[in-house]
């Protein structure tokens, strides 16, 4: 048992880090480090447009992607070099979040399901940076049950029209492509009417409106889809098949692994040795420490866990499936930590301006954006199910819409 | 990065695990249960013959000189399989004390005997409630003679011998605490049996009176030594914690497979489903918790007092929720006598007192952190 490289991890890790350190775009590291919880915030820069530049030069320099075949703009690399360049990477990887559908979801099912014109078309200009895609999955309807989603894709000679309409897609404004699951079929219980597709975010009838988040900030969209014409060629799989081939997107989402969530416990754990209580300093207060605890243990436990996946790839091994919890853990555990730490400021708790009772408000912040950390990617519930029936071998729900014509599925309206 | 055991040590686990399913069936814990025998001896035997109490005990001193990490897989599997031996007093507590204070030739005398099954050890510190801290440690040393009273002792009952804490000065720092080795089977030592809420590992009161005492370490090193040796036996516990959640939640997952109500598996209901998910969740952390240990543990880093408070913490809260709730997805039969789950919940309960409750942990863990953060 070791934190060590093997001698071809350390020789990877010493080619990767000189690269970086002889390109990387340091004059923002330190806005970057500043820059938690999820949100990055240059000053005088636009994010798209710095992660644009970011991964152009690693493309260039082979390292976009790096884990994709070499054709198709990635490097060949291995999972273990994959994590340690993203190690390396450190706080410049926050600039690939605009990249990070397209890397993670939208690149690997155009690699399982696309024409091999296609791949050599897209992926490489993915992979740079070049063009970004977006996942248009969910709908106001169609949240955690994807499958049972309405937006129509009608076949009129070689082409397929679109109508309808999706939600939460992030970088929507920004996407040049994207990545789309459609009904092609009402007549058949719901998962076998679909079709995946992709398409030009340009095309006529696209309609892109972002979406006024309940903390008041907009980072996601809605699309609307008006007789939008997606020609035949751009069909991901058979037609009626689109469900498996949503799996194979969705197992990538999370199969990524080295992205390390924020969990709160640093911030809360210097805000506490700085509070001044009637008492004393919060952390010497019993209650405080005893929470503190056992926060800090669940996120030391999340860190050796992805210690453990990693040590898995590192041996060539598939990951088990321990690394599924990490969000489940993440995700409540901000909610509470934010929750506490405005218990712990008392009246002034209830501020959310730049106010220094409430160390600029970040608590208030992470409080009102953590009701989204446990519904996007996968609500708690939706997690727990994936951990009882694909990890302890539970049975799946009992579904009563399964075998039923989607046309005839009950609705609050169609 | 090869954060895990390696493959000696893995068929070493599964090793332990086939010789217990076999040689410690809930059937046979029962025994020791229901008051029939004060511990399983003839698993204890077996576990000298196997190699398993001497594991970590170097060669010279009779063990198998095998290290730290392969006790921790052994530690798992006895959390797994319950069993009712005086393990975690021995080898965890009494042999890490002689291990690190010992003479040449107290190590001589007592560490053989530890890994041949011969000698049962423990640590005498607690005196009524209270967690580990000097100032609770009132039994009183003077001419190499010890009178007090300690308890609860783990196993003090069927010990041969105990390390034990003493007062050795008044000055109200860590340097008033020394430790003395006593021969449990000597005069001026009496021992009562207590009832406990797992009676699958006995607690006593030990009375010593004029008790002889030899010194295990330096006068005024007690408190030193001790929080050394709590911090290994927290990451070793913690092992036997990891196999205990990992028992109960198995438990559990099977019941809600078998058991029908309302005309389908109760393993089909998402109440059912998520509360067994949030086991595995507890019981994945403290995994990864006691791995983190097991590395501080058997490379002595620095990194081990907070690495063991973390392992602890993490793996208590697991046992004792992993456990109770397996007696919520059994329902009405998780609370007889007669199905298991009690006995792991007993046990989940009574292991995290054992070397100082959870409160006591987290504000280690605390300070430790701080320290770090102050270096």
């Amino acid at each position: 048992m070791n934190f060590d490289d093997t001698p071809q991890e350390a020789a990877f890790r010493e080619t990767a880090r000189k690269w970086i350190d002889a390109n990387a775009p340091k004059e923002f590291e330190e806005e970057l480090s500043k820059s938690s919880l999820g949100r990055i915030r240059l000053a005088k820069h636009d994010m798209v447009e710095v992660g644009k530049a970011w991964q152009k030069k690693k493309a260039e320099g082979n390292w976009a992607c790096l884990h994709w075949p070499k054709e198709y703009g990635g490097r060949g690399a291995t999972p273990i070099e994959k994590v340690i360049w993203q190690q390396e990477e450190g706080v410049y990887g926050k600039l690939t979040q605009p990249f990070q559908i397209g890397e993670g979801m939208c690149g690997p099912t155009v690699m399982a399901f696309g024409s091999e014109e296609a791949k050599r078309r897209y992926l490489p200009k993915l992979a740079s940076g070049e063009e970004i895609w977006c996942q248009l999955f969910s709908e106001p309807s169609a949240g955690s049950d994807v499958a049972g989603l309405r937006t129509r894709a009608e076949k009129k000679g070689d082409n397929w029209v679109v109508n309808g309409q999706k939600i939460w897609t992030s970088g929507a404004h920004y996407s040049d492509y994207g990545l789309l699951i459609a009904r092609t079929d009402p007549n058949v219980p719901k998962h076998k009417g679909l079709t995946m597709f992709f398409l030009d975010m340009k095309s006529p009838g696209v309609e892109v409106r972002p979406i006024k988040q309940a903390n008041g900030m907009q980072e996601f969209n809605e699309v609307y889809f008006t007789d939008v014409v997606i020609p035949d060629s751009q069909r991901l799989g058979a037609v009626g098949e689109g469900w498996s081939v949503s799996l194979t997107t969705l197992m990538n989402e999370r199969m990524s692994i080295g992205a390390r969530l924020a969990t709160g416990v640093p911030e809360m754990f210097e805000f506490c040795s700085n509070l001044m209580l009637e008492e004393g300093l919060a952390i010497d207060d019993p209650a405080v420490r005893s929470k503190l605890a056992s926060w800090a243990a669940k996120s030391n436990g999340l860190k050796f866990t992805s210690y453990r996946t990693i040590s898995a790839l590192s041996k060539g091994e598939r990951p088990g499936p321990e690394n599924s919890i990490g969000k489940l853990v993440s995700g409540m555990m901000l909610q509470d930590i934010a929750t506490y730490a405005m218990d712990l400021q008392g009246a002034a708790g209830v501020l959310t301006g730049s106010d220094e009772e409430t160390v600029q408000g970040q608590f208030q912040q992470m409080l009102l954006s953590s009701p989204s950390m446990r519904i996007a990617g996968g609500t708690d519930e939706i997690l727990r199910n994936i951990i009882a029936e694909r990890v302890l071998g539970l049975p799946g729900d009992i579904r009563v819409d399964k075998d039923v014509p989607y046309n005839k599925i009950p609705t609050k309206g169609r | 990065m090869n954060f895990d055991f390696s493959d000696d040590q893995k068929q070493l686990r599964d090793q332990a695990r086939k010789f217990l399913a076999e040689k410690c069936s809930p059937k046979a814990v029962r025994v020791v249960l229901d008051g029939k025998a004060p511990y399983d001896r003839e698993l204890w035997k077996g576990l000298a013959e196997m190699g398993f109490l001497g594991v970590a005990i170097p060669e010279e001193f009779g063990g198998a000189g095998a290290g730290h990490l392969e006790l921790c897989v052994i530690a798992e599997e006895m959390g797994r399989a319950n069993a009712p031996v005086p393990f975690s007093s021995t080898v965890y507590l009494a042999a890490e004390a002689l291990l690190i204070a010992g003479s040449e030739a107290q190590k001589k005398k007592w560490l053989p005997a530890i890994a041949s099954g011969e000698a049962i050890g423990t640590l005498a510190l607690f005196e009524g409630k209270g967690n580990p801290a000097p100032k609770n440690v009132n039994l009183t040393a003077a001419n190499g003679l010890l009178n007090g009273v300690k308890k609860p002792v783990a196993d003090g009952a069927i010990a041969d011998f105990a390390v034990v804490a003493a007062r050795t000065g008044s000055s109200g720092r860590d340097s008033d605490v020394s430790l003395f080795l006593v021969d449990l089977k000597a005069g001026g030592v009496e021992v009562k049996s207590l009832t406990n809420l797992d009676p699958t590992r006995g607690q006593a009161e030990i009375i010593f009176k004029d008790a002889k005492a030899e010194p295990l370490g330096a006068a005024g090193e007690g408190w030193s030594i001790l929080t050394q040796v709590l911090d290994r036996a927290a990451v070793l516990c913690a092992f036997e914690q990891v196999g205990g959640s990992d028992r109960a939640l198995e438990m559990g997952r099977d019941y809600a497979l078998d058991r029908i109500a309302f005309g389908r598996q109760i393993g089909s209901f998402q109440a059912v489903k998520h509360m067994l998910a949030d086991m595995y969740v507890s019981a994945t952390l403290a995994r990864s918790n006691s791995y983190y240990g097991a590395w501080a543990l058997s490379t002595n880093a620095a990194e081990l007092p907070e690495a063991a408070a973390a392992a602890r913490i993490s793996a208590t809260q697991a046992f004792q929720h992993c456990a109770k709730n397996n007696i919520q997805v059994h329902g009405g039969m998780g609370f007889t006598w007669e199905f298991d789950c009690h006995m792991y919940y007993r046990r989940a309960n009574a292991m995290a007192l054992g070397l100082g409750s959870l409160t006591y942990w987290e504000d280690q863990l605390i300070d430790r952190m701080r320290k770090k953060n102050a270096a």
